[in-house]
């Protein structure tokens, strides 16, 4: 098995994301995570799908979105290549007695306070998988109280771009 | 971007149909502009002011349909007014929305061209799920419109509501609910355009009564917007040269044919490709009549009920020329032990078939018919015509399974008739250029082994899905579409009581179809697994059709406006075919009153590999083992409780 990022460019119309999600489950692959948004063009929408498969249920997968006829273009970014990103906003105990502590974690993985209150503070945090579930690790001891993470979204490195060649 | 052709249907020739209601001065009309005058036609492309429901209809006419099978009801109720003025449409009144939708498939099946349906929201539209699922497994070009409630209340559980985009979403090609009537005629185009072409499937539209109400603007040709739509069609240079490579190099090659060959209309094609390269055909239930029964070449149908020697052949091949086939799990048996030696040139429109199942080792993706045509090419050149490739020792192999276990069957020995030789007898009395249909289950592999067929588009079945109740509706689309054939159900009597009340559309509409009832009393397919893997015990499958006559069949018959005729013995078999033959003025049903325990063999049990083909029980062929008999049937039972846990049956 192996993790590997589909990045699936869709017409920006309803029911498109069911069609996706449909398709997984239905034909028994498994979605890591799911981010879903708008793009530079409003026609279009852009999925960034992980999915954890063998190389040649792989090349179903893709085969299989493509038959889709919603689905616009599929490219596979590795993860050498491209910039991958998650975004996690958790909630974690933290009155007088280890604020500071809380804080010297949050500065050294250069994550953000977004709220305060006397018993906790909110952090938002960016960044690959490996550095949430390391951030994560470290606030654990402290009590995390709620904890909320979007699906990975990622982008290739360099000038090259990924769009709708014929939007219309 | 694609633009939909108007060569077919002129603006003009639009006009004086179903949209023209209120131009037609045949009095009033029940919601159109009474008294209104006839009106010069506008250019083409130049917008009329129409309801969504009359935009509806002159785009159906305008893709060029003839024929619409369908029910009424509240929510497309709208459509329906337009199409009574249709000159072009024809609306077929079925009595239940299955049969439309097999009806559809049926037309499609046999014309090549896409078949219609139409029902209403809700239960209507649900009616129609079996049918779309059927086509989807089947790759048959279907569209079907549904009703919807109004836009104000979906979502709120309104009456006569279902999500049938949700529903049938994994079950088509594609869907659409349409929510603005500008956008009809543009969907349309793209409905029957996505189903037509590339891999062909079924689609839906599903519109809301009030998109259907509401006034908006008609222009036709329309633009379609498909932007993630572009099948491919011509093959890559490269693959096909390196097929033929593999062919010229092959000494154990088979040309294992699938349904697509004739979607592809490529049989021409085909049968050029065989004869120059005297590589032997295999033909899948989905391929019958892609490739003459006559022909010495043909080695007949693979797969679980398929003939030993195309069996035999797929298994020993050194080379695998797959041709719009899809290495169904009923042709491959096991897969890990299917065909162990073959390299696989593998041809199909729909890039995911390819190495789905079987790993392909040289991948074409592109039109059959083109596909064919570019190997032909490229054999000629890739083949030095002084050192053609030597067959005869393949050949010599392939005769000896073909002479040493032809399709037969034995005579039951409790003195009733053989349905086999029922079957038999119809395929040659009527004869190879009638439509044949069937149902699911043995009778059908028996009209796919004992009707000889000689030209694409004459067998219709339900291979992928196996929809029991198939026979009936898609013979009455196949009648409505090619009018001047003979068409012939071969039904059994279980499959016949699910969806018989379509012979009253057909006595009714015009459909002089031939229903031939194998009456075995049984569910018999479900009958023969519980007799060789369930100890024999018959849970479930006596329909009781024998024991006590119900229904009679002769009598149902005549209750839905059919000639019923009834054969009970050999000796009266060809008279009552031919009895038949001569009533065209009503459809005609007979009743062949059959043995219940015939079975069809050869048979690959389910979850065995291929080399386990049981040319009849206990005789296994091609096992190297010669302990057969009772020990292999054993070995078959205990693989199979396993397999028959995920309902196979039928």
């Amino acid at each position: 098995m192996s993790v590997h990022t589909l990045s699936v460019l869709v017409e920006n119309k309803p029911g498109v994301l069911a069609r996706v999600s449909g398709l997984f489950s239905r034909r028994g692959f498994n979605i890591e995570s799911l981010a879903v948004g708008p793009t530079e063009n409003p026609e279009v929408s852009r999925m960034t799908i992980v999915v954890a498969v063998e190389e040649l249920p792989l090349e179903q997968v893709t085969k299989q979105l493509n038959k889709l006829v919603n689905v616009i273009k599929i490219v596979e970014l590795e993860k050498s290549t491209a910039v991958q990103r998650e975004l996690l906003l958790v909630k974690v105990r933290a009155d007088n007695t280890v604020r500071s502590q809380v804080l010297e974690t949050v500065q050294l993985f250069r994550a953000k306070v977004v709220d305060v209150s006397p018993e906790a503070v909110t952090i938002e945090a960016t960044g690959t998988a490996d550095k949430i579930g390391a951030l994560l690790r470290m606030l654990e001891p402290y009590g995390i109280r709620e904890l909320v993470q979007s699906g990975m979204v990622a982008v290739g490195r360099g000038a090259r771009s990924i769009t709708a060649t014929s939007p219309r | 971007m694609t633009r939909m052709s108007d060569t077919e249907t002129s603006e003009a020739e639009l006009m004086t149909s179903a949209t023209s209601r209120a131009e037609a001065n045949t009095g009033p009309t029940p919601s159109g502009t009474p008294g209104a005058r006839p009106k010069p036609a506008p250019p083409a492309g130049t917008p009329v002011r129409v309801t969504g429901a009359q935009s509806l209809v002159r785009s159906l006419e305008a893709v060029g349909v003839e024929i619409v099978f369908g029910i009424p009801g509240g929510t497309i109720l709208p459509a329906y007014d337009p199409l009574l003025d249709s000159t072009k449409v024809r609306h077929i009144l079925v009595r239940h929305e299955q049969g439309a939708g097999h009806a559809a498939t049926g037309y499609a099946q046999a014309t090549g061209k896409v078949g219609v349906c139409m029902a209403t929201s809700g239960p209507g539209a649900t009616n129609l799920v079996t049918p779309l699922a059927d086509a989807n497994m089947d790759s048959v070009p279907v569209v079907a419109i549904t009703g919807q409630q109004s836009r104000a209340l979906i979502g709120t559980d309104a009456f006569q509501e279902a999500d049938i985009c949700g529903i049938t979403m994994p079950i088509t090609k594609h869907n659409f609910l349409v929510t603005d009537p500008i956008d009809i005629p543009r969907t349309i185009a793209e409905a029957f355009h996505l189903a037509s072409t590339g891999r062909p499937g079924p689609v839906l539209v599903d519109i809301p009564k009030d998109v259907l109400q509401e006034m908006t603007s008609f222009s036709w040709p329309t633009e379609m917007r498909l932007p993630g739509y572009r099948p491919t069609l011509r093959p890559h240079g490269k693959q096909v040269r390196e097929a033929a490579r593999l062919i010229a190099g092959s000494r154990r090659p088979v040309l294992y044919v699938g349904g697509g060959v004739i979607k592809a209309q490529a049989s021409k094609q085909l049968l050029e490709l065989a004869e120059l390269t005297n590589i032997p055909v295999v033909t899948t239930l989905m391929a019958r009549g892609a490739f003459p029964d006559s022909h010495p070449q043909h080695l007949g149908m693979p797969g679980m009920h398929g003939t030993v020697a195309a069996v035999a052949a797929m298994q020993a091949s050194d080379l695998l020329i797959t041709l719009g086939a899809r290495f169904d799990d009923r042709v491959t048996g096991q897969l890990s032990s299917f065909a162990p030696e073959a390299k696989i040139v593998h041809a199909d429109i729909d890039p995911a078939e390819i190495s789905k199942n079987r790993k392909a080792d040289v991948p074409i993706v592109g039109d059959c018919a083109e596909i064919i045509s570019e190997l032909i090419a490229a054999v000629r050149s890739e083949t030095d015509p002084s050192n053609k490739p030597d067959l005869a020792d393949w050949w010599t192999l392939c005769r000896s399974w073909r002479d040493g276990y032809p399709a037969g069957y034995e005579w039951p020995e409790d003195g009733s008739l053989s349905p086999q030789y029922v079957i038999q007898r119809i395929g040659e009395l009527v004869g190879p250029d009638a439509i044949y249909t069937a149902g699911v289950g043995q009778h059908q592999m028996w009209a796919a082994q004992f009707v000889k067929y000689e030209n694409p588009r004459t067998w219709i079945n339900s291979g992928g899905l196996g929809t029991m109740g198939f026979a009936v509706p898609a013979a009455m689309g196949a009648k409505f579409g090619m009018p001047e054939k003979q068409v012939w159900a071969i039904d059994g009597d279980g499959c016949f009581q699910m969806t018989n009340q379509e012979l009253a559309t057909c006595a009714i509409e015009g459909a002089p179809i031939k229903v031939a009832v194998i009456n075995n009393g049984n569910l018999g397919m479900v009958r023969q697994w519980q007799n060789l893997f369930y100890s024999e015990r018959y849970s479930q499958t006596d329909l009781g059709t024998h024991k006590h006559r119900i229904p009679d069949f002769t009598l149902l018959a005549e209750a839905l406006g059919c000639a019923g005729l009834r054969c009970e013995s050999a000796d009266d078999v060809d008279a009552t075919i031919a009895r038949a033959m001569e009533i065209n003025d009503r459809p005609v049903v007979i009743d062949f009153v059959v043995g219940k325990d015939a079975q069809v063999w050869p048979m690959v049990a389910a979850g065995t590999g291929n080399d386990e083909i049981m040319s009849v029980r206990g005789i296994r062929p091609l096992f190297d083992d010669d302990e057969v008999s009772q020990e292999a049937i054993e070995t078959v039972e205990a693989t199979q409780q396993a397999a028959a846990a995920e309902g196979e049956g039928r």
